[in-house]
């Protein structure tokens, strides 16, 4: 080791590294509001590789910090931005260019949900010095973000907070929590019917047996441990179904909280990943957040583009070999019924079971003759009615079986 | 050990035969200085194993490999008593009359097997610990791995807790086939690996492959990067490429646009498919080489 083995103390620190120390306590703050995860073992960390003379050139630096502070590809690619903007003064305009991804059709209204919060970053950026009333500030902005928020709403087309009625809520949370009972308790099953085990425990067996001399009397087994499910629930937000979305962002609500493991997308003419959006305790602010993820919500549908988005960029995360894909959708492509097809092909491929939901299919008198729902049809498990809550609740059987 | 320089860092993974960009030779420089482990993420075949082969090289030192896997526990990732020896001892020492002395003997030391975990820490000089595709293991595993991770410390009911000798040189590789903790991303540096650019492609075609010239060298690279553009189902990694490029020197092959042909036929070095191999028709195949100067 070097030097600098132990965190320099404030004592030690001569006036110029006390700048040096405060600037570098307002760039933490400054990535904390750009939701990096920066604890005190980082701060202390970055300070050992200024002392350790990374600071000498802007291009080390950075490097160094982008590896010290990232944790996720996110973090990766907006860092260089937030770094320049901090450092070198670069203006706040040049950093959203610089932290923007290639133009991929769902990442938009996530990059303008960045944009906010770097936006936010930048306030920090003139707050070099600490002051005492830290809690305080922190609370302005956190206000300010929500202010944020409230603002693009009145843009976006759709309201979903005219959605989050108590009642409502709490009735969906039941539907979802009956399901995922369903969908557990048959994994319990499996599971005492496993406890005989395929496989010999060699070292607990000869724990229980040393009092036999070491013969083997009583053999220990072991298996496997089960996964349990995943339901990845992929919604369609486009004008069609704008009598159902309520209803359903409801249940995804729900099942993200009572499901063990579950993710949410939402889909119009581009996707976009719901889960941590809709993983906020409280209702309202998580249909905050949501409305503005799905701005443009409420348009057209291109449900194999989406797709295509979701198995190129998702899917190798979201699937494992034990998931369950619930795509609730009316099927009104208005893209190529082709692509939907090879897309639904693909997603089939990876997962265990396909779930479509249709609230068309509740009315009298429809047949799946869209051609985006014909397309889709041969790749499809379980292709069900289920406009309203109960119909959701009727279906419990049908999934517990899958 | 003396801390390096990233500059430094950067020459000896050269002599190793790997080509890195500046920001990966920090990486490395500060997992030294800050003694954390590095995250390597990214595409397959990025070349993120071969990190840590270099690392080891640079190093000096051993390299311990430990593959992921669903189902992956601590007997296989840890350690394991040697039953088949231990039943042999026990049936030997029938007639002593101390069953405890036998129980001591059965669980010493000599009837351990060490797995790669246990192997990383008992070493005197730090090796390179590789957990190679940490997201393909359980979740409880990687409880654990943090656990030592941090305490460099593992406890063995028969036998005590084993102290690590020397901190190794941990590289953990993910491919995002799932999630990994916060609380492991949190412990661990990070690196995002990307697909190098046709310049440094091609010097790692020429590390690698000596035979290839500068010309060559630099023609399949970008001859790569194009068809890395392409919508394809497998994206070639590295791997790949250096495949290709020895097919190419192995056929004789000095320039390209002399030898379209073979070029095309020799494509199935990078294209693992049959919808790839579909996809790159001969007119796809000649309108890329045309790109490529």
């Amino acid at each position: 080791m070097s030097c600098c083995g132990t965190p320099p103390t404030l004592e030690e620190l001569d006036d110029v590294s006390r700048l040096v120390s405060a600037k570098l306590a307002a760039f933490l703050k400054t990535l904390r509001e750009a939701s990096f995860p920066v604890s005190l073992q980082e701060g202390q960390d970055a300070a050992r590789l200024l002392a350790a003379g990374y600071g000498k050139r802007a291009s080390l630096l950075r490097s160094a910090f982008k590896n010290l502070f990232s944790a996720r590809k996110a973090d990766w690619e907006k860092f260089d931005g937030i770094f320049d903007a901090f450092w070198l003064r670069r203006g706040v305009r040049a950093r959203a260019a610089a932290a923007g991804t290639p133009a991929n059709a769902n990442r938009s209204p996530i990059k303008s949900l960045q944009e906010a919060s770097e936006r936010k970053g930048g306030d920090g950026t003139f707050d070099q010095v600490p002051s005492s009333d830290q809690p305080e500030e922190r609370e302005r902005l956190g206000e300010g973000r929500a202010e944020g928020a409230t603002r693009a709403e009145t843009l976006a087309s759709t309201d979903f907070r005219k959605l989050s009625d108590p009642a409502d809520i709490a009735e969906a949370h039941a539907v979802a929590a009956r399901l995922a009972r369903a969908m557990r308790a048959r994994l319990t099953r499996r599971d005492r019917a496993r406890r005989r085990g395929y496989r010999l425990d060699l070292r607990r067996t000869i724990h229980r047996n040393i009092s036999h001399g070491g013969a083997p009397v009583s053999l220990v087994r072991r298996q496997r441990k089960e996964k349990p499910l995943r339901l990845v629930v992929l919604l369609d937000a486009s004008g069609s179904m704008s009598m159902y979305t309520g209803t359903f962002l409801r249940f995804i609500h729900g099942v993200l909280d009572e499901f063990r493991e579950a993710e949410a997308f939402l889909f119009h003419t581009r996707l976009a990943h719901v889960s941590d959006a809709m993983k906020e305790k409280d209702v309202a602010r998580a249909l905050d957040r949501l409305s503005l993820l799905a701005q443009g919500a409420g348009g057209g549908t291109r449900i194999g583009e989406s797709l295509a988005t979701f198995n190129r960029s998702h899917a190798a995360r979201v699937i494992h070999s034990r998931t369950c894909v619930m795509i609730v959708s009316d099927g009104y492509e208005t893209g190529d019924a082709r692509t939907l097809g090879r897309e639904m092909a693909g997603l089939a491929r990876r997962c265990r079971r396909i779930v479509w939901l249709n609230p068309m299919m509740g009315w009298e008198g429809y047949a799946p003759e869209a051609a985006g729902i014909r397309a889709a049809l041969p790749h499809v498990d379980l292709m069900a009615p289920a406009h309203t809550l109960k119909s959701l609740a009727a279906l419990e059987p049908y999934l517990a079986k899958l | 050990m003396a801390t390096l320089s990233r500059d430094a860092v950067a020459g000896r993974l050269a002599e190793a035969g790997y080509i890195a960009d500046a920001e990966l030779a920090t990486a490395i420089a500060i997992m030294q200085l800050l003694q954390r482990p590095l995250l390597l993420e990214g595409e397959a075949g990025v070349g993120k194993t071969e990190v840590a082969k270099a690392l080891a090289a640079v190093h000096g030192t051993e390299l311990i490999r430990l593959q992921c896997y669903e189902g992956l526990d601590q007997s296989t990732a840890l350690y394991e008593w040697n039953y088949q020896r231990q039943l042999l001892a026990i049936e030997a020492h029938k007639g002593s009359s101390d069953p405890d002395r036998i129980e001591d003997a059965v669980f010493s030391g000599r009837y351990l097997l060490e797995r790669p975990l246990l192997a990383a820490i008992r070493r005197r000089t730090p090796p390179v610990l590789l957990i190679d595709e940490i997201d393909r293991a359980d979740e409880e595993f990687e409880a654990f791995l943090l656990e030592l991770l941090s305490d460099w410390q593992v406890s063995i009911p028969e036998l005590g807790t084993i102290k690590a000798e020397a901190i190794p040189h941990v590289v953990l590789t993910s491919n995002g086939t799932r999630e990994l903790s916060d609380a492991l991303r949190r412990r661990c540096l990070y690196h995002y690996l990307d697909y190098p650019d046709a310049e440094r492609e091609a010097r790692i075609v020429m590390a690698r492959i000596p035979r290839a010239g500068a010309t060559l060298s630099l023609q399949i690279a970008r001859m790569v990067e194009a068809i890395r553009k392409e919508d394809l189902r497998k994206v070639p990694g590295v791997a790949e490429t250096l495949d290709w490029a020895a097919a190419l020197v192995g056929l004789e092959v000095d320039n390209l646009h002399d030898r379209p042909e073979t070029v095309h036929e020799t494509l199935m070095c990078l294209l693992k498919t049959r919808e790839d191999s579909a996809r790159m028709a001969r007119a796809v195949t000649d309108r890329l080489l045309g790109k490529v100067a």
